[in-house]
Order: structure tokens, then sequence, then C-alpha cells
């Protein structure tokens, strides 16, 4: 269940929510099609799903179509956003028929009547294709890292990136030259969702019961799927380094083993390396394990993010959010969310990460205030409302490309 | 200073012409420009639109308002923390914005500051892959609040409600970015209620040095102090 534009008040101040709905009445009654390709799972649709109702409050005719594809078009979809990100793949003539014949069928079958197309990421990209018959403004949202594609990859849909009117991207360094407009809009959490809501003590302890998370030692925990990307076997390593010195419990919690056999690997491998230590908690969540996560995180003394390559990485700023200190790994988007010794520590070796969960938990005051001013800088930058405001924004300069001040 | 050069009285003036309260919203754009090292970053700063200066000189105070005072803007922060060329990010740290009436005269001097550093040194550092200068630039929005102020008390009520990006546009942008001479609230101040101590206190605020918060607070005491709250 999604909140209300006045639930929000109470955290993020009446102002902001007020500068919403003004934004809001200058949009009113424009249709706004968002289409991506999948309603359930992953970031992009957990944050459609809130912020449409949200934009319905302020006036926008907010739709959601959703691609439809054969298992062929999300295998090639799925090379293709591994190829963005660097992994080499060569593309045929038939991937293209592929792409090209599965655009055609959503072109017949998505309603993209509106003023506004909010495409998010390659799968969708193509629809661009019929833009002089359906009209309205093009967007293009890319939560991809596109700094250093494989080859093939970017020029695979740069043809189609080209024909759009704006595109927006999560971090400065995901992006590469492109003919059209490039804004910058940063994902961002929903602080009244069930991962980022304040829990009581009792919810949190009676989950930590549930699990099998005593509360007697202090946590250290890494919330992320079981995938070498996010090093939990660097993780696990770490804190075997550092327990000697400081008595706690580690938790590695994610999902993704099931429908991934890397996956399923990884996780056999970061259990058979934690072998029977009571200390270790290693967690296969279902992706529905919101209140879970928001447990663990809220219960844990440290939250680790050990990522070797990273998206935005949005598991920071939930742990921030909830005012914990948060050792990481300066990849993707998380230099964004933490400056070193300020809201957080980046570190970038195992050994590394093993001193500063020593520190932290050692000294507690100073992880304390980098928990502060974690959530401080979450509060101003990393909220719900401040993406909502930021796509209106983005929706208003369609109007006016060449402004550099615009009065509304 | 300002603590006693404004005499508390309970009686102040009305305007003739209300202040209304605007925000402003800032939407970043990436430019696709970057810099490796100083020369690059120099040549930039030449020929970059000025809606690019005055993001990196004033976005950090929207997105690390709790940072404040340190650090003033990116070119600093990456001359400093990236490049590890300390004495130059010292040097455009300390640029006092206020002293400058426009972006131009602004980014003259951060060039100068630069092209100094250049010709003293022989060495030019690169920043490690990954950590490149990126320009951006920021589009603002201008958007009435709805909320007005007829008199002090009301403005100084208003103050303690308004978002931070409404306080930002009437210190930061009027000043600079709309080059007005003065910020909106000394002006307003002086201009409608003839309240000339209060104006030359606020006008002397340097709003670079506190954060948005830290900024209402002290405009909210000053203007305490001329009613005797």
């Amino acid at each position: 269940m999604s909140a209300k534009l006045a639930e929000y008040i109470p955290i993020v101040g009446e102002g902001v929510v007020q500068e919403l709905s003004v934004l809001g009445a200058r949009l009113a009654g424009k249709t706004v099609v968002n289409v991506n390709s999948t309603r359930i799972g992953g970031g992009v649709a957990e944050i459609l799903g809130r912020l449409i109702p949200l934009l319905g409050e302020v006036g926008i005719n907010a739709r959601w179509e959703v691609v439809e594809g054969t298992q062929d078009f999300f295998a090639l979809t799925k090379h293709l956003h591994n190829a963005l990100h660097g992994t080499p793949h060569t593309f045929t003539a038939e991937d293209r028929g592929v792409f090209d014949n599965t655009t055609a069928r959503n072109l017949e079958r998505l309603d993209l009547r509106g003023d506004i197309m909010f495409i998010h990421d390659p799968q969708p990209v193509g629809l661009i294709r019929k833009r002089a018959a359906i009209g309205g403004k093009w967007l293009w949202r890319c939560h991809i890292d596109l700094s250093a594609p494989a080859p093939g990859a970017w020029e695979f849909i740069e043809p189609m990136v080209r024909q759009y009117d704006l595109s927006v991207f999560s971090a400065p360094q995901f992006t590469r030259a492109l003919a059209i407009p490039q804004v910058l809009i940063s994902p961002s959490i929903d602080p009244l969702s069930d991962k980022n809501r304040e829990l009581s003590r009792t919810e949190i302890e009676a989950t930590l019961l549930r699990l099998g998370i005593r509360s007697d030692k202090p946590i250290v925990t890494q919330i992320s799927r079981f995938d070498r990307l996010k090093d939990p076997l660097g993780v696990l390593e770490a804190w075997q380094l550092a327990r000697p010195r400081v008595d706690c419990q580690l938790v590695l919690a994610g999902g993704g083993a099931d429908d991934d056999p890397e996956g399923a690997e990884v996780l056999r491998e970061v259990r058979d390396r934690a072998g029977n230590d009571m200390d270790v908690h290693i967690l296969d969540l279902p992706p529905t394990s919101h209140l879970e996560i928001n447990a663990i995180q809220s219960a844990s003394a440290i939250v680790i993010q050990k990522s070797l390559r990273e998206g935005f990485g949005l598991t920071v700023s939930e742990a921030l959010w909830k005012s914990k200190p948060v050792i990481a790994g300066a990849a993707g988007g998380i230099p964004l969310q933490i400056t070193h010794k300020y809201s957080g520590i980046l570190t970038h070796t195992i050994e590394g990460t093993a001193f500063w969960i020593k520190q932290l938990l050692s000294e507690p005051e100073f992880a304390r205030q980098l928990g502060r001013n974690g959530h401080n800088h979450v509060h101003a930058n990393f909220l719900l409302t401040r993406h909502m405001r930021d796509y209106m924004l983005a929706f208003l300069l369609l109007e006016h490309p060449d402004a550099d001040v615009i009065r509304l | 200073m300002n603590q006693t050069s404004i005499p508390a009285s309970t009686t102040t003036a009305s305007a003739e012409q209300a202040f209304e309260f605007c925000a402003r919203l800032n939407l970043t754009l990436l430019t696709g420009r970057r810099a490796r090292d100083l020369a690059e970053m120099a040549e930039n700063l030449r020929s970059v639109p000025g809606s690019v200066i005055y993001h990196h000189t004033h976005h950090f105070l929207v997105q690390h308002q709790h940072l404040s005072p340190e650090p003033p803007n990116d070119f600093a922060y990456w001359v400093s923390n990236i490049l590890l060329e300390r004495r130059l990010g010292e040097e455009l740290a300390a640029i006092d914005v206020m002293r400058f009436a426009t972006i131009h005269d602004l980014r003259a001097a951060l060039v100068r500051v630069i092209e100094a550093n250049l010709e003293r040194t022989r060495e030019v550092r690169a920043a490690p892959l990954g950590q490149e200068f990126h320009f951006m630039r920021s589009v603002s929005f201008v958007l009435p609040t709805g909320v007005r102020a007829a008199g002090l008390r009301e403005l100084r009520n208003a103050l303690a409600y308004v978002s931070r990006s409404a306080i930002s546009y009437h210190m930061f942008d009027a000043r600079l970015r709309l080059e007005r001479a003065d910020n909106d609230f000394a002006a307003w101040i002086e201009g409608q209620l003839g309240e000339h101590a209060l104006a030359e206190a606020l006008r002397t605020i340097d709003p670079y040095t506190h954060t948005e918060e830290g900024l209402r607070r002290k405009m909210i005491n000053l203007i305490d102090q001329r009613l005797g709250n």
C-alpha cells in the first residue's frame, strides 16, 4: 500500500510537499506514460509503484505500461544489459530481429497515448521508432552505467537513444557523450515503505528471533544478492580478520540464489567458507523480505556494502537512513552517498574493511556521528519526494529545453 | 556586531508591497565535459556556460547543507581531495563569492587562481581513472510559494516555515544569478519597511559560510532582536 503525500510532511516538512503540489499544478492534466519491462521485482518497479500514485495525487495522469517479450527477447536484453556494463557479447542480425519484432508487437499492444513517454532502460527503448505516429515528448531513463560498454552494445541502442528529447542518468560517471541533453537524477528510497519505516524495538527483536540472530553481540551486516560483484566472500574474510579483536556477529542476507545459478554457487561457497561458526548468519531471503531487511539493518552496529562494481547502491542509502555507520566499496554511485570519514567509510580492500570494522566497534561515538551525518545526507538528497520533484522538473524542462532559469 | 546595532521595537512599519516568497528548485544537467587535470579544468572553466559555474559553486550548499562550512565549491573539493593539490584547493575554497556581483567575475577569479598555479608548478597531476571532474549545469525553476508577508512579524513567521529552497533563492540566486545588487530580504526590509539597521545586518550575512538551516536561524534571530522577542 503506497503512502499519501501528506504522510511525508512529518519527514520532509510542509514546504517540500507544498512545492510538489505547485509543480503538479503546472503539469496538471498531462498524461505521462511510463514503460518498463516488469511490474514486480527490481528497483525500477519498486520506485514506479510508489511514485505513480503520488504523481496522480498532484494531478498528473501517470500510467504504467510493461513491455512483453519472449524468452529470446529477455535473454537478449540480459546480454545487452551485461554488455552495456562491459561484459563482451556479440550481437547478431538475428538478435536485432528479435529486438525489433518484440518492439513491433509491443507497439501494437501498448496504450501509448499521452503527452510524455517515459521509457525506462534498454528493453523498451525501441518504442521511439513510432514517435511520429504517437506524438508527445520522449524521455529515456537509463539506470545502467554506460561509461565503458563492451564493443557493439552501445551501438545496438544508440540510434534509438538519439531520437529522444531527453535522457536521465543516476550518476555523472555513468554517462557518455550523447547527442541529446542528459539530466542527472539519483534514485531514492521511500522512508514510509516497509524496508525503511521506523520499526519498534518489539518488531525488530521478534524478527531477529525468528531469523535466529542473537541480540547479545554487535551485528555486522551486508544486505545484497549473493553475487561476486558484491564480494560476500570478501566481507566474510574481513569479518574473520576483525573478530579476534572485537566480538561480533556477521549477517549476510540477500536473495537471488533461486533463479541465478551463479548466485547459488556463491551462496554455497560462502556457507562452506563460514563453516559452523555460530556467529555467522547466512540468510537466503525471498524478494518480499522488506520487513526482515529493515529489522536486520536497524539492529546492526555496522552495515557493509563491499561492492566491487555497483549501480547506484541504494542499500547504502537504506542503511544511512537508519543512521547506521556504513563501510562501503568506493564503486558506482556509492561515493555520491558517502563522504569518507564524514558520512561513512569508503574502503578498497578486505584488510581496510577489517580495520574499519574494528575501529567503528571500538569507537561507538565516532560511528554514531558517521551515522548521523549519513542520515542527514540521505534526508536531503535520496528520499522519494526529491525523486518525484526531479521527475516533474524534467517533465517541465521538456517544454523549455534551452532555458537556464524557468519561471513557473 | 549585529547584536548591538539593531534597536528593538515592538512596532514596525507595514509594506506597500508584500514580500512574495518564491522557491527555487534546481535540476542538474550533465554537459558531457570532463577534466582530468588542472589544464583541462582551466580550459573548461573559460568556456563552459555560466550555469555550470553557478552549479559547482552552489549545489554543495543544497546537497551537503549539513556539511557547511566546508567544502564551499566542487572545484576546491576536487582539487584538494582527488588531485591532492592542497594549497590550490585551499585557494579555491577561499575565493569569497560575496565579493563578486556576477557569475562572469566569479569565473574569472577561478580561472586566475588555477592559471597562477599552473604557471608556478611544472608537474600536472592527473585524476585517477573514474574520478575525473564532471562539469554539470543547473537549470533553475522559480515558482511562487503563495506565502506572503506584509510586515516584519509576518516575514519572521514565514521564514520559520518556508522551504530551504525559498531561503536559498532569495539569498543566493537573487544576488549572483539574477544580478540584483542585494539579497531580496535586505532589499525589501530597507525599501518597504525603512529598516536600515536590520537591512544592513541581513546584507552583511555571508550565506556561503552557513548551512541553509543556519541561515534561517540567523535571520530569524536578527528579526527577533528588532521585534524585541
